[in-house]
C-alpha cells in the first residue's frame, strides 16, 4: 500500500510492495532541507500537513507577476505544491472536497524551476513527471518531485482531511484556484530527487532503446 | 424534453463515477500480469479508487472531462431540442454530482462554471433509421487528450538521435503510433486506450480517432489487415516498458482500436487520440 489501508477484503490482492508499507516514510510540512536531502528516488513517502494546489494559472502567475511573499496568504517556503484542480463544493460558508488526483506535471516545466527558486518550494506533487530545467533546481535548491497515482482522485481525496482556504478562486476558476489543504499520510514516490536523479528518465531512456530496437522490424 | 434530460443527468453520473465493466476486466488483468513493484502498486491503488468512486458515487477522477456526444436521431426528432436537452442537463449535473468546471472562456479566460460554453459540450448528432433515440458520452480527461497526434505520411521521425521513415504503408503507421506512445511516457495515465484513424483528411481522421476510443476492448475489427495491425501494434506498445503511471512496467496500453476512411492521393493522415485508464463512456437508449 501505498497508503494507510482502510479497507480489508479489497478485490486485489496485497501487492509485494504492500509489505513493505512500514517503509513508506512519514514526512511534514513544512519540509526541512534534511528531510528532503534524505529522500531518494524509488521511496514510498506519506505526506502530513499543509500542502498548496497550483497548476497552470498559478504557475504563470507567479513566474509572471512573481508577487511577494506578504501578498500570498499561504506560507510557501519549505512547502509542497500539488500540481491538482479539485472538485470542491461549497456547502454553507465551508468548502467540501469531493476528489482531487494529480494533473500533468510537465504542462508548468517552464514556469517551476523560478517558483522553486523563488518562493523556497520544497516539494512538488504531481503525475509524470518533469523536464531537465526542473530536475536541475530541485538539486540546486533542494526540492523533490512526489508521483501520484493519477486518477485515484476518490482514494487520494480521503487522505485531505480539510479545505482549509482557497486563493484567487474567482479569477483563476475553481479548479485552479490555489488551494490550502490538510493532508493526513497522503501516498506518493519519490521519482525526482535533490540528486538529480529522475526515475521518469530512466523509464523514458528504457523506452527509446526499446523503440529503436522494434522500430527496425517490419 | 424533460424525462431526456434527467436521463442525460443520470448517464452523466453514471460515466463520471464508474467506468465500464471491459475496462475494469482488462486493468484487472494488467494487475494480474504485473511484475513490476511500483506499477503493481499503481494498479493496486487504481482498482480500489474505481471500487470507491462506485461505491460512494464519487468521480473516478477530479478532471471529469470534456463532454462528448455521440447522438444517434430517429427521423423526425429535432437535433435542435436535443442539443437543448445535452446543455441543461450539463448545467444540472454539474452542480449535482458534481463534476468539475471545465469549460473555460478563451477570450476573457473565466471558468463559465457549468460546463457549458460555445462547442462546450461538444455534440455530434446523426440520423437514423432505428426508433430509439441513443445518446452516447465520453467525459475526456484533459491530461491524455494533450498527448494525441496527427502524422501526415511520409514522415521523418526522430527516435532520440536517430531518424526512422515512417512510409505510407501500415508499417510507416506503426512508427508514428509508437512514436507518439513514447512521446506521452507516464504523463496521461496509462494504460492508455488509443484510437487511431488513417484517412485522407484532417477533421475526418480527428473525429474518428476519438470515436473509436467508444469500442468495447475485447471488441474485433472487422477487417482481419486492421484486427491484426491492432494486435501487433498493442504488443509493441508494451514492449515500450513504460507502463502503469509511467514508472515501468508490462502494460502502458490495454487496447488498440483503428479506422480507416478513404483518403486523397495526395494526403496519408494518421491521428491518435489516447484515453487515460479511466476510459469513461456510456449510452442512453430512450
Amino acid at each position: 500500500m501505498l497508503g494507510k489501508q482502510k479497507g480489508k477484503a479489497d478485490m486485489v490482492e496485497k501487492s509485494a510492495v504492500s509489505s513493505q508499507q512500514s517503509a513508506s516514510k512519514r514526512i511534514n510540512t513544512p519540509l526541512a532541507e534534511d528531510i528532503v536531502m534524505s529522500l531518494r528516488i524509488g521511496d514510498m513517502v506519506l505526506v502530513n500537513g499543509l500542502i498548496v494546489t497550483g497548476r497552470d494559472k498559478v504557475h504563470k502567475f507567479l513566474a509572471h507577476e512573481r508577487p511577494d511573499k506578504k501578498d500570498i496568504p499561504f506560507e510557501l517556503h519549505g512547502g509542497i505544491i500539488y500540481h491538482c484542480g479539485p472538485i470542491i463544493k461549497k456547502v454553507d460558508d465551508a468548502y467540501k472536497l469531493i476528489a482531487a488526483g494529480p494533473t500533468t506535471s510537465m504542462r508548468v516545466e517552464m514556469y517551476e524551476a523560478d517558483v522553486i527558486k523563488t518562493y523556497g518550494i520544497r516539494g512538488i506533487i504531481g503525475k509524470g513527471g518533469m523536464g531537465n530545467k526542473t530536475l536541475d533546481a530541485m538539486k540546486e535548491y533542494g526540492c523533490v518531485y512526489l508521483h501520484t497515482i493519477s486518477g485515484a482522485a476518490a482514494y487520494l481525496a480521503d487522505r485531505i482531511k480539510n479545505v482549509r482556504d482557497g486563493w484567487k478562486i474567482e479569477e483563476f476558476g475553481a479548479p485552479e484556484a490555489m488551494w490550502l489543504l490538510e493532508v493526513e499520510d497522503f501516498p506518493a514516490i519519490v521519482t525526482m530527487d535533490a540528486r538529480g536523479n529522475s526515475l521518469h528518465r530512466e523509464v523514458e531512456n528504457i523506452s527509446l532503446e526499446k523503440l529503436r530496437q522494434i522500430s527496425q522490424n517490419e | 424534453m424533460l424525462k431526456l434530460r434527467d436521463g442525460i443527468i443520470e448517464l452523466y453520473k453514471k460515466v463520471a463515477t464508474s467506468i465500464p465493466s471491459d475496462v475494469e476486466e482488462a486493468l484487472k488483468t494488467a494487475y494480474s500480469n504485473e511484475t513490476e513493484p511500483l506499477a503493481k502498486e499503481s494498479l493496486n491503488v487504481i482498482l480500489q479508487n474505481i471500487k470507491i468512486a462506485r461505491t460512494t458515487s464519487r468521480p473516478i477522477c477530479q478532471d471529469t472531462g470534456f463532454p462528448v456526444f455521440y447522438v444517434k436521431v430517429p427521423k423526425g426528432l429535432s437535433h435542435q431540442l436535443i442539443r437543448d436537452a445535452i446543455m441543461d442537463a450539463t448545467r444540472i449535473a454539474t452542480n449535482k454530482i458534481p463534476l468539475r468546471p471545465n469549460a473555460v472562456d478563451v477570450i476573457t479566460e473565466k471558468n463559465t462554471g457549468d460546463n457549458v460554453g460555445d462547442h462546450f459540450p461538444f455534440v455530434y448528432t446523426e440520423e437514423t433509421e432505428e426508433q430509439t433515440l441513443i445518446v452516447d458520452l465520453m467525459l475526456k480527461g484533459g491530461g491524455c487528450e494533450n498527448l494525441g497526434q496527427t502524422y501526415k505520411l511520409p514522415a521523418v521521425l526522430t527516435f532520440g538521435d536517430k531518424e526512422a521513415i515512417a512510409e505510407r504503408d501500415f508499417n510507416g503507421v506503426r512508427k508514428c503510433i509508437l512514436d507518439a506512445v513514447f512521446r506521452a511516457q507516464g504523463r496521461g495515465c496509462p494504460p492508455y486506450t488509443i484510437g487511431i484513424a488513417i484517412g485522407g483528411a484532417k477533421d475526418q481522421v480527428a473525429f474518428l480517432s476519438k470515436r473509436q476510443l467508444m469500442r468495447r476492448i475485447p471488441d474485433i475489427h472487422p477487417d482481419a489487415a486492421i484486427a491484426e495491425l491492432e494486435n501487433k501494434i498493442l504488443n509493441d506498445i508494451n514492449s515500450l516498458s513504460i507502463g502503469t503511471a509511467g514508472l515501468g512496467g508490462r502494460t502502458t496500453a490495454i487496447g488498440i482500436k483503428i479506422a480507416t476512411a478513404h483518403r486523397h492521393p495526395a494526403s496519408y493522415f494518421v491521428d491518435i487520440s489516447f484515453s487515460c485508464w479511466a476510459n469513461r463512456r456510456g449510452r442512453l437508449i430512450w
